[in-house]
């Protein structure tokens, strides 16, 4: 049984259908006029030899102006497959996805650099010494595969969480670009059950960890029926751009038939028009145009409509994710995803504050319902993270699972049907005839089967506000509390054939 | 045997099962006798009342108030298990009265004049039932004169007084003087609670104690019992 995820009853939309189809043909003249630019020659040739339109653009940097003619784009919408697995080791964590339905699947990520440690110093108050206070006092560091460990730990036990991207990237002294990969795949995946996706730092490790992941899914028909990982990449560089290596490893991926998230991340203001007609045909022409040449490589190939728009802050012209309009686009793309029957790998919760606190928790809280509401299928809602995407605390990411859980209770759909309706006439009746007139005695049979929202659980006792005293306290349980790794044996093989794993992840081999 | 049926009486108020009907917590236990059936075969089988009550009916309740307490349990529980044991001590009030055994006291309970609000006022009633009180619901929107005659014609050693509003509030302070021309006020321990009054209000209008909640006015009442031995 694949996890539930949340099925959005009547998903939100902004577009009418008429709004949907004009985006879609202005991409589809995007496409052709200016069309992209490609600085990867293999992309090129295989869009050439399909019928696109290239162009040598002269310069420094070897480039081609691809003319990527409709038809041809929508013969991928029509290979590209309309529901997509995407599996887990735990089988139970698999996820799975149809274009047309709007279920929504929570999912963390993504890398940071920054890992937030929580401590919560005293304070003694100058006049009264009798009087004191714990302040959270948030300390920034580089993050490690320490730490990385320890996110998918956590990540693995909140209830919430569907699956798993990493949320912080491995920088210590004894990771390389060479070691990167192999070594935040195992973390991961040795420390969490569920579905795993992630980028590659290097194409070279690509057949490392897939075969990695076919000894996790037990070989290869395994790991196609079971697909424990995915990958992202952001082959489209805003505005229009083929990236030379991202689409290398595009490529390549498609070639093994893996899932893949086709992801572009226009910036509303500068790579792409502020305006949301702009940026909408835009993006929408970017994902189209990695879809299409992901289909080209291998008709067929499981592809998410990856869509990670956002505005761009007037300020510093740095990413706006806490802005509305951030909101507004990835809930255009949502609609347009749906409009080609495509899962989507939509965005939320990526929030401006750099700490946890108030302007996190309004930020985050605003874009995660109304983009949920959207029923994106993939919803990458970035549990933990803050200052846009450059720090994880996870301290946070617990806060945001017990909002999670609130979201999901609020999405669920509305049980009124005629003996619902009836039953409540009865107690009604019943309930004015008695002298308290309480319908309390009715909760009891509810209060414990899950149909009345919980409080929030981190609410205090006094006036004080201990949200994050209580959160903390949880995160320590959930570490405390084991996962299920790797078997012994399965573990002792990957140590065996995929170099570059350090010594200490082995768990067996420190414990021994 | 009476050992087994008086901790079945108290599973059963732990369980909030007034009758056979009652679903409680454990779903195994529908059908089976509540706390009202219970209480009658302990009768049947000649166990004294104050054994049910001591040993059954209030370590029960001991459990519950230790249930919630640890946010295991909540009010609608709390409130299951007050009604069950109320419903017992309706069954045991007649032969504790032929027998000259004493109720905690006697309570009234009101909502002032011009104030129709009663939720808490319930749940006040239910759970000081439920805590051994002989409780005297006289209702909402209660003239004052209705108050002070009940006083002085049924003597209870405690008033409830209850108000929602901060325009009916006043009406407490009316009670209060009129118990004192009345010369009844040393008479009764007056409690008063609901959203509009305070600690402050209470102290005011001279009355004995604010209870925040029901919880606060059993803590309240058994500190008047323990000042009064």
């Amino acid at each position: 049984m694949p996890r539930k995820g949340i099925l959005v009853d009547r998903p939100y939309e902004r577009l009418t259908r008429e709004q949907v189809e004009l985006i879609h043909q202005a991409s589809m003249q995007i496409l052709t006029n200016p069309g992209l630019i490609s600085f990867n020659r293999e992309a090129v040739d295989i869009l050439h030899s399909h019928g696109a339109e290239v162009e040598t653009i002269t310069g420094d940097h070897q480039s081609w102006q691809v003319k990527i003619p409709e038809k041809l784009v929508l013969k991928a919408l029509d290979s590209a497959p309309k529901t997509v697995k995407l599996g887990a080791r735990n089988p139970d964590n698999a996820l799975i996805m149809h274009g047309d339905e709007p279920r929504v699947y929570l999912i963390t990520g993504s890398e940071t650099n920054i890992w937030l440690d929580v401590d919560f110093p005293t304070y003694v108050n100058k006049t009264d010494h009798s009087k004191e206070i714990r302040v959270p006092e948030f300390k920034p560091r580089r993050g490690t595969v320490d730490d990385l460990c320890k996110s998918a730990h956590v990540c693995e036990h909140l209830e919430t969480v569907d699956g798993y991207i990493r949320t912080v990237n491995i920088q210590d002294r004894d990771i390389t670009e060479e070691n990167k990969d192999v070594n935040k795949f195992f973390a991961s995946l040795n420390n969490n059950t569920k579905h795993f996706m992630s980028g590659l730092t290097s194409l070279k490790q690509l057949n490392n960890v897939v075969r990695m992941a076919e000894l996790i899914a037990g070989g290869k028909k395994e790991l196609e029926d079971n697909p424990i990982i995915s990958f992202i990449t952001c082959l489209v560089k805003s505005p229009l751009q083929f990236v030379e290596d991202t689409t290398d490893t595009f490529i390549e991926v498609c070639r093994r038939g893996l899932p893949v998230a086709v992801s572009s991340s226009p910036q509303a203001g500068t790579t792409a028009p502020i305006k949301e007609s702009g940026i909408m045909a835009q993006i929408n022409a970017e994902v189209l145009a990695g879809i299409t040449l992901g289909q080209l490589v291998k008709p067929g190939t499981p592809v998410l409509y990856g869509s990670v728009p956002v505005r761009a802050r007037m300020d510093t012209l740095g990413d706006s994710y806490g802005s509305v309009e951030t909101s507004q686009y990835n809930i255009d793309c949502v609609q347009m995803a749906r409009f080609y029957s495509l899962p989507n790998y939509s965005t939320s919760g990526v929030c401006d504050s750099k700490i946890p606190g108030q302007q996190s928790s309004i930020e985050r809280l605003f874009s995660d319902i109304v983009v949920a509401m959207s029923g994106p299928q993939y919803l990458h809602c970035a549990f933990g993270l803050l200052d846009c995407n450059s720090v994880f605390c996870l301290l946070q990411a617990v806060l945001d699972d017990a909002h999670f859980k609130l979201l999901e209770f609020f999405l669920r759909q509305p049980r009124i049907d005629q003996p619902e309706l009836e039953a409540m006439l009865k107690q009604i009746r019943e309930v004015v005839a008695t002298p308290q007139k309480l319908y309390i005695s009715y909760i009891r049979p509810l209060l414990r089967s899950g149909e009345i929202s919980g409080l929030y659980p981190f609410e205090g006792n006094g006036e004080t506000d201990d949200v994050f005293e209580i959160a903390y306290e949880q995160m320590k349980e959930l570490l405390a509390k084991p996962v299920e790794h790797i078997d012994q044996e399965t573990s002792a093989r990957i140590f065996e054939e995929i170099p570059g794993i350090l010594p200490r992840l082995n768990i067996y081999e420190s414990r021994s | 045997m009476s050992e087994d049926i008086i901790a079945t009486i108290k599973e059963n108020v732990i369980q909030g099962r007034k009758t056979q009907e009652d679903i409680g917590i454990d779903e195994r236990l529908e059908g089976t006798p509540g706390v009202v059936e219970l209480t009658q075969q302990a009768l049947e089988r000649n166990i004294s009342p104050q054994v049910i009550i001591t040993e059954g009916l209030t370590a029960g309740m001991q459990v519950v108030g230790e249930k919630y307490s640890t946010k295991e349990y909540f009010i609608p529980d709390m409130l299951a298990s007050a009604e069950a044991v109320g419903a017992a001590m309706d069954i045991l009030k007649p032969i504790l009265e032929s027998s000259n055994v004493e109720t905690k006291g006697k309570f009234a309970i009101a909502t002032v004049k011009g104030d129709i609000h009663d939720i808490g006022k319930n749940i006040v009633a239910i759970l000081l039932k439920g805590a051994g009180y002989e409780v005297h619901d006289l209702g909402t929107d209660i003239p004052t004169e209705k108050v002070v005659d009940f006083v002085r014609e049924e003597k209870p050693e405690y008033l409830g007084l209850s108000a929602l509003l901060t325009t009916t509030m006043t009406e407490m302070g009316v009670v209060m003087k009129t118990l004192e021309e009345n010369k009844l006020r040393s008479s009764v321990k007056v409690l008063i609670g609901g959203a509009a009054v305070s600690e402050e209000f209470a102290h005011e209008i001279d009355a004995d104690a604010y209870c925040v909640d029901a919880f606060q006015a059993i803590k309240v009442l058994e500190e008047f019992e323990i000042a009064k031995a």
